[in-house]
């Protein structure tokens, strides 16, 4: 009797994990070729950032498309000594670079400061504020612009990093996320235990409560990061004369890609790859350092589009 | 036991602080935020270009949302000189209308060209990286991969598709399609070709694949925690009763998925009627062509009010922004209509029929109860 069971049990037992196994090949090989359609743009794009213009224009098989050449160095150097007027890779990563970090430290500071004055203290409109930041989150941006935009005319504000930078302090989505996590993690004793000691409600914002929401800030800071170095729609609206007269020139990176295309018909396929490249690879290597927190982050319904 | 320290705190009002510190969130919010809305709104009742300082009542919106018929003849010359300027006056608004019409339909096109394969997509990669029946060895890797296109900058991936997929013999999207047999020697990819009406479908289908390609990571990272949050019980309780994976998805996975299913529909529109990046890098890529079959409302507001060189239309800039600005609430709303909690809704109703019973028999033997 034993045996007869054991042998009904493994067929039943062969053939349900024979199912499971094929079901998971077909599986794997699915999301092998997604990761293949993911990632082909990306490995096209930096194979063409190694050619000549001339090397792109003559290519006609797939062998050759899929195959890298010789020429990034090449690329790289006419790409930063053509700095006209308007294009300038330099310049595009330090605009760039100053409104991002502005920004994402102003979002990230004044949204925890919003979320824990709402969340610690005790005040008539406590509640309709926390209300009215919950509507405003669901606002899209182009329904404003227009009144931003001639509004910022109105106060010669266009034409600078100011309506770029300081609206990052109010950042809806950001403070809603903080004060789930408050919610959840950080215990109002620890303020009053800080007032017994005499600290005042400033310093233990700065001193206590920031460092216990580390890993709030952290991940809402990459975002921020991230919408704000590829943030091209805000930029081309407010900067409308980017060079002021020919004395500066104000575009960030997405501005001066956007340039290049805009110039294709006399650019130089090699150099505009190059240039994609050259935006987009830092963000990628920070990605991938950066990954865990970034997926856990958007599981959590850290970002919004 | 409160010591007296404590109850000393106890009895100091921290209010102000709670007052001080939600301030610079609502200075800035107001200032930047709220007040340009408000503007907006303000905007969409005056004129345009010259004669922005004036109010026109519903002007703007008449214009852009009901057509204005005029006779074409009425425009040639030879006509009576008054007969032509009404005519031609009549033409332009008409377009105006035309144009609105056309990126509003562009706009849901693509919207719903994105959305399908993106939820489909999703949702079966959610309900199989959380299935822990199946062993797919490198799911973190996948979820890495899957999502990383959605971090790139949208500017550098319209551009980079612009060239994949130019109308060129030598673009990577011509090379695949020769070499694949799709396309045949001497033909090539046609998207970005001046020709209006050859060309509705394929740039309109570069735009959602970009779309599909950035955002289905993003959405099967946010399913996939809402499956995770199910109770993993009530699968094995499925399970053991036999029940298929199709069953389980249909009568575990969805149901209780909804509210998170809902949150993606709803932001995905919300996101949808926003796109800008794509459709304005595509439309503007080649001096004097305009691929008017991918122009979003987000790119018509965006024209109106940036116009270049001409005095920009601030109103029906503002015009449009307004009915984008109801088109979101109410879409926004019909949806949350459609998915409150029924059983809630029934309890309620329950509860008051029962307040109701017992509220008569008091009546009935005299309750001072009213």
């Amino acid at each position: 009797m034993s045996s007869m069971k054991s042998v009904y049990g493994d067929t039943a037992k062969d053939n349900y994990s024979f199912k499971i196994k094929l079901k998971s090949g077909i599986l794997l090989a699915w999301m092998i070729i997604l990761t293949i359609i993911c990632l082909l743009p990306i490995y096209i794009l930096i194979l063409n950032a190694t050619r000549t213009h001339g090397e792109i224009i003559s290519m006609t098989g797939l062998g050759k498309l899929l195959v890298p050449s010789g020429h990034l160095g090449e690329n790289i150097k006419n790409l930063s000594t053509k700095t006209s007027e308007d294009f300038s890779l330099l310049i595009g990563y330090k605009n760039s670079l100053i409104i991002t970090v502005f920004a994402t430290f102003l979002t990230v500071f004044f949204s925890a400061m919003t979320a824990y004055g709402i969340q610690v203290y005790e005040f008539k409109l406590k509640e309709v504020s926390y209300t009215a930041i919950l509507l405003v989150m669901m606002v899209p941006v182009q329904v404003t612009s227009a009144g931003f935009v001639k509004f910022m005319i109105n106060l010669k504000l266009t034409n600078s990093f100011v309506p770029l930078i300081i609206p990052a302090v109010a950042a809806p989505a950001v403070v809603y996320f903080m004060r789930s996590y408050m919610k959840s993690s950080f215990p109002l004793d620890i303020v009053e235990a800080a007032r017994i000691d005499g600290s005042s409600e400033l310093r233990t914002f700065l001193t206590i409560a920031i460092p216990m929401m580390k890993p709030a800030i952290a991940v809402q800071a990459i975002f921020a990061f991230i919408a704000n170095w590829n943030n091209f729609y805000t930029p081309n609206m407010i900067l409308i004369d980017p060079n002021k007269g020919g004395t500066t020139n104000l575009r960030t990176l997405p501005m001066m890609l956007s340039i290049l295309q805009a110039s294709q018909k006399t650019a130089d396929y090699g150099m505009i790859y190059t240039c994609i490249a050259l935006g987009i690879i830092p963000i990628i290597i920070a990605y991938i350092a950066l990954s865990r927190f970034i997926i856990a982050g958007v599981a959590l319904g850290g970002v919004k589009e | 036991m409160a010591s007296a320290a404590q109850r000393r705190i106890k009895s100091i009002s921290y209010a102000k602080y709670g007052y001080i510190f939600i301030l610079p969130f609502f200075i800035v919010y107001l200032f930047f935020q709220l007040w340009p809305l408000i503007y907006t709104f303000i905007l969409a009742f005056k004129g345009n270009q010259s004669n922005g300082e004036n109010f026109v009542g519903f002007e703007n919106f008449n214009h852009l949302l009901f057509s204005h018929p005029y006779n074409i003849a009425d425009t040639r010359p030879g006509v009576d000189r008054e007969i032509r300027k009404a005519a031609n006056a009549a033409m332009a608004i008409d377009q105006q209308h035309q144009d609105f019409v056309r990126c509003l339909k562009n706009t849901i096109v693509l919207w719903i060209g994105n959305f399908i394969p993106q939820i489909a997509l999703s949702l079966s990669l959610a309900v199989w990286f959380t299935d822990a029946k199946l062993k797919i060895p490198g799911k973190g890797f996948f979820k890495v991969v899957m999502y990383m296109p959605n971090i790139i900058t949208a500017a550098s991936v319209a551009v980079l598709f612009l060239q994949l997929c130019a109308d060129t013999n030598y673009s990577a999207a011509t090379i695949l399609g020769r070499s694949l047999g799709l396309l045949k020697d001497g033909e090539f990819f046609n998207m970005t070709k001046d020709i209006p009406s050859q060309v509705i479908w394929p740039p309109r289908v570069v735009v959602m694949f970009i779309q599909t390609w950035m955002w289905f990571g993003n959405t099967m990272i946010m399913l996939m925690s809402g499956i995770m949050g199910i109770n993993p019980s009530l699968f094995e309780a499925a399970s053991i009763d036999g029940a298929s994976s199709g069953q389980v998805f249909r009568k575990i996975t969805i149901p209780l998925l909804a509210p998170i299913l809902v949150y993606t529909v709803v932001t995905s529109m919300i996101g949808g009627l926003q796109m800008f990046d794509m459709p304005y890098l595509f439309t503007t890529s080649k001096d004097g062509s305009h691929i008017k079959n991918i122009e979003t409302i987000a790119v018509y507001i965006y024209g109106k009010f940036h116009s270049g060189s001409i005095e920009p239309s601030y109103g029906y800039s503002g015009a449009a922004s307004v009915i984008l600005f109801f088109i979101t609430g109410c879409l926004g709303m019909i949806i949350f209509y459609l998915n409150r909690d029924k059983d809630e809704i029934a309890k309620k109703k329950q509860r008051k029929k029962l307040a109701k019973q017992f509220k008569a028999q008091n009546k009935q033997f005299g309750g001072l109860s009213i």
